[in-house]
């Protein structure tokens, strides 16, 4: 709650609206015991008296009537008609939502069909139509607008419900032997309440006025009781002669819905779960560049080469180390693997080399990333972009999201060459069937034509790759490319990837969770806990003798395939969260071997030819035989 | 003795009815299958995405009813019982912890529902039961009063096994539990539901795409292609020595430590259209000793000896 309090008041416009209205709100409270006037009693002797006039601070209405008091009475009964028809309308509305939504299929038909044709007249003659049908009057007007918002709530409320029906939660309370209605009380509303709330409050100030409307036609509240519409209804034939009998209510009605919108707008955006993760900043084109130390000047190894990389991500007072200084490098036609569990940093270093990770939050705070002997992090953006897909291109986890899902492949294939080649679009366009061809895909001519979402997991990763492949890069950087995917789907996206680094001579940073892969795939691999590498090595050597604790434990963790039934080895605890890392060793706290020393410092990654590892006591009996 | 049996269960979805014209051909998620689980095995289910694994797990636990078929658990015939009825006998693991939470709810009202609803317990038995439950799976009391999100996915999915085991069902269907977990984590996991499992004395379906992880943790293993059975055997034997070329490839497509990276299958082939499935085996399109006859013929379930059985008209030798 007063994490809410305090983002809705972060929007200055809204705790404006929020002052505004609740100073209004305390003054209508008041009002009887306010020394007014009666706001009823004519005085027509004294009619149209001017603000400031003696007795009349806002001067009288054409019947001599206290402005002042008519107002404060009049806007008492608006704000309290324009509440409780939201209330009505959200009530019933969200009821009937809930309903279509959750049962779905003819019942939900049914209910919606009934609300499309509610909806399909012009509110304000639907309006009419109710008071005309009920008669004139305060209550009847609440009734009418009530009912004029019923399908907006119904509307919104049944979206959010369809979602939320077909959650595994939903299954679940089922099992537990809850009934339907049940369900919806107990599982569902919680869940679609803040809804209810962010429609109310962005329409309530919309039916203050509509109630208003109905009162200045005459249908609301009848004479001589007050309220805003009724107010301008009067006051509309002195308009040009006693300005002041309609500026008044006229202001009001606008200080109102003004400061329910804007407070509403807060809320709606406080509450929102996509707007609070921060959907509403704007990342940059390239991750903020902030370097504390000097720049390694170390000699580049290899085609491209991480030196002390440090990521972070800086959010809500907090810093999250997510890559602590990471060195590693791939030479042409190699392919490195980096291995890790999640939260491990292994994406974010991927990132890191174009200056993908989101700014803010994110910041390179250390290090370099050379490329054939420039450093990419001192690039400005457009050299940066230039070098995107040409020089480093990357393939993604999900290519059902990384691919527009309303561009056809061969349009977002195409638009992959035309970015970096002015060629003709026919030009592009044969590219592309030579690239579908060159990632196995079967009539690409077809192919080219088909929208994302009619092609398989399969098919979309070859296109995924085929896009890296558009302009020819030297280097791919592939961030578990088939872990969506079928084993017998990601056996021949491997092959592939494989087959287009030995023919081609592309270097692979190919980051995976998965032993089998790298072991099939990578020349070297290098091991990640907690934003750090703790050891690396070639491939064989690493997987049959590892030297540091968690690579062997985690090895031992993987069940292998012609095992049989076991026990498998389980890693105790969790891996630490980083932006709170615990000194020295980030495994000590899991590890059987830690001592004392391991928590005290800093401990090195240590060298020795072609492996190196991060451990004061690494494994050093041989292991057992990996095909045990 | 039998715990669960599924006697020729099988699913069609049908499309709508359109306003106009004939009613459109039915998705055949599920084919007729009869299964057998006796008490106190676990039965491994794998199969590739779209081969009807979920839509059978959730007609055994009375989520989805059947389009034909019975399903009797422990003898006792329970027909489209409703899933309350069925909650009591059997229950299900998610394979998403997170979100078969409700996020509104705190972890003793979750834990607490099927004490109330399936038992009628009172305030103090179900304090008491919860207490042991939580135990049993290695969680802190403490964490009764906190909401979901406040767990990471390995916390979150031993709460989803206890509010299985809430439930005192004799079968737990477990649905992918444990790969949207890391392996250090998944490990953990595992362990404990076998301990469970000599505990309580359940009976287990594991159903998952890993097939390392399914044979680790299985007594038998069906393989599933195309909403069909095409093998079933015991699970030391059924990847060393498939019968079914579909198995074999499973099995083959395994990344494995120590073995050369080759495509077992080089053709870009996908899964049949199942809203036009072919006529005959459904794997033919993609098997290498695929004949006329499997092009125009469905082979039966066969026993293979070694309580091995496959549906191929040219079984491979071992």
């Amino acid at each position: 709650m007063s994490r809410f309090l305090k983002l809705l008041f972060r929007n200055r416009l809204a705790g404006l609206g929020a002052v505004v209205l609740g100073a209004i709100v305390l003054l209508v409270l008041i009002t009887p015991l306010l020394p007014l006037q009666p706001p009823n009693v004519t005085d027509t002797a004294n009619r149209f008296l001017p603000p400031f006039s003696e007795g009349h601070l806002l001067g009288t209405d054409h019947l001599g009537r206290d402005l002042l008091s008519r107002l404060l009475y009049g806007t008492r009964l608006s704000l309290a008609v324009g509440v409780a028809a939201a209330v009505i309308a959200a009530t019933l509305g969200s009821a009937i939502g809930i309903v279509a939504g959750f049962y779905g299929g003819r019942v939900d038909n049914v209910i919606m069909r009934g609300v499309d044709m509610l909806m399909a007249f012009p509110y304000i003659l639907l309006a009419l139509a109710i008071v005309a049908a009920l008669g004139p009057g305060l209550l009847n007007a609440l009734i009418a607008v009530a009912a004029v918002n019923v399908p907006f709530f119904a509307r919104n409320i049944r979206g959010v419900t369809v979602g939320l029906a077909h959650r595994e939660f939903v299954d679940a309370a089922r099992l537990a032997g809850m009934s339907n209605a049940r369900i919806i009380l107990v599982e569902v509303l919680p869940n679609v309440l803040p809804v209810i709330v962010i429609a109310m409050s962005t329409t309530v100030g919309w039916m203050i006025l509509e109630t208003a409307g109905l009162s200045f036609l005459g249908l609301g509240s009848q004479p001589p009781v007050a309220d805003l519409g009724s107010m301008l209804g009067e006051a509309r034939s002195a308009l040009i002669t006693n300005p002041h009998t309609s500026i008044v209510p006229g202001v009001m009605i606008f200080l109102i819905v003004m400061s329910v919108n804007l407070l509403g707008d807060g809320v709606r955006d406080a509450l929102d779960p996509r707007l609070r993760s921060g959907a509403l900043a704007r990342p940059k084109a390239v991750t903020d560049v902030r370097r504390e130390g000097a720049v390694p000047q170390t000699p580049q190894k290899g085609l491209l080469d991480l030196q002390e990389l440090q990521t972070q991500f800086h959010a809500g007072g907090r810093v999250f180390r997510a890559v602590g200084g990471v060195s590693l490098h791939v030479k042409p036609g190699e392919c490195l693997g980096i291995i890790g569990e999640s939260g491990s940093g292994k994406s974010v270093t991927a990132l890191s080399v174009m200056g993908l990770v989101a700014s803010p939050p994110g910041v390179i705070t250390g290090g370099a990333v050379r490329y054939d002997g420039t450093d990419l992090l001192s690039e400005p953006y457009e050299g940066l972009r230039r070098r995107r897909g040409r020089n480093v291109a990357y393939i993604f986890q999900d290519p059902q999201a990384t691919l527009h899902p309303l561009y056809r492949v061969g349009d977002q294939l195409s638009e992959a060459i035309l970015s970096h080649h002015a060629v003709s679009r026919a030009e592009a366009e044969k590219r592309c069937l030579e690239l579908m061809r060159a990632v196995r895909i079967p009539n690409p001519g077809s192919r080219m034509r088909a929208y994302p979402h009619e092609l398989s997991g399969g098919m979309r990763q070859r296109i995924g790759i085929a896009m890296a492949m558009a302009n020819d890069p030297d280097v791919i950087i592939a961030d578990e490319p088939t872990t969506a995917l079928d084993v017998t789907v990601q056996a021949q996206i491997l092959a592939l990837l494989d087959d287009l680094r030995r023919e081609r001579g592309l270097a692979i940073v190919f980051i995976t969770h998965d032993f089998g892969v790298v072991a099939q795939l990578c020349d070297r691999v290098a091991v990640m806990y907690a934003g750090r590498i703790v050891e690396e090595g070639r491939t064989d050597d690493v997987l049959a003798l590892p030297r540091h604790p968690y690579t062997s434990r985690l090895i031992d963790c993987v069940p292998e395939l012609g095992g049989g039934k076991r026990r498998l080895e389980a890693i105790p605890g969790l891996p630490p969260m980083v932006d709170d890392l615990p000194p020295g060793c980030a495994f000590a706290p899991r590890c059987h071997k830690a001592r004392a020393e391991c928590t005290a410092g800093e401990v090195d990654l240590g060298v020795t030819g072609d492996r190196a590892v991060r451990c004061l006591y690494p494994e050093d009996a041989p292991k057992r035989e990996v095909a045990e | 003795m039998i715990a669960l049996r599924a006697t020729d269960l099988s699913k069609t979805f049908t499309p709508p009815k359109p306003l106009f014209g004939a009613a459109p051909p039915g998705v055949r998620a599920v084919r007729p299958m009869t299964l057998e689980v006796a008490q106190g095995e676990t039965l491994g289910i794998v199969g590739e995405s779209g081969c009807g694994k979920s839509t059978l797990a959730r007609m055994l636990v009375g989520l989805l009813p059947p389009s034909t078929g019975e399903i009797e658990i422990a003898g006792e015939k329970l027909g489209v019982a409703g899933p309350a009825v069925f909650g009591k006998r059997i229950q299900y693991v998610f394979q998403d912890p997170i979100s078969s939470l409700n996020p509104r709810k705190t972890i003793r009202d979750i834990l607490e529902t099927p004490l109330k609803r399936l038992y009628g317990m009172g305030r103090e038995e179900r304090r008491k039961r919860i207490a042991e439950i939580l135990a049993s799976v290695n969680l802190r009391e403490s964490f009764l009063d906190r909401y979901p999100h406040e767990f990471s996915g390995g916390q979150a999915q031993r709460i989803g096994i206890a509010r299985a085991l809430a439930a005192s069902p004799r079968i737990i269907v477990l649905d992918e539990p444990v790969s949207a977990l890391d392996v250090s984590v998944q490990a953990q996991v595992l362990n404990l539901l076998a301990d469970l499992k000599t505990e309580f004395g359940l009976t287990y379906l594991f159903i998952s795409h890993d097939l390392a992880v399914v044979e680790a943790v299985s007594d038998r293993v069906v393989v599933l292609y195309f909403g069909a059975v095409v093998e079933i055997g015991p699970a030391e034997r059924i990847f060393s020595a498939p019968k079914h070329p579909y198995t074999r490839l499973l099995a083959d497509s395994a990344p494995v430590v120590g073995r050369t990276l080759t495509a077992p299958e080089q053709k870009g082939t996908e899964l049949p259209d199942p809203l036009n499935p072919p006529p005959g085996c459904a794997f033919a399109g993609r098997c290498p000793r695929a004949t006329d006859l499997c092009r125009s013929e469905d082979p039966a379930l066969t026993d293979h000896g070694d309580h091995q059985l496959a549906a191929c008209h040219h079984p491979l030798e071992d």
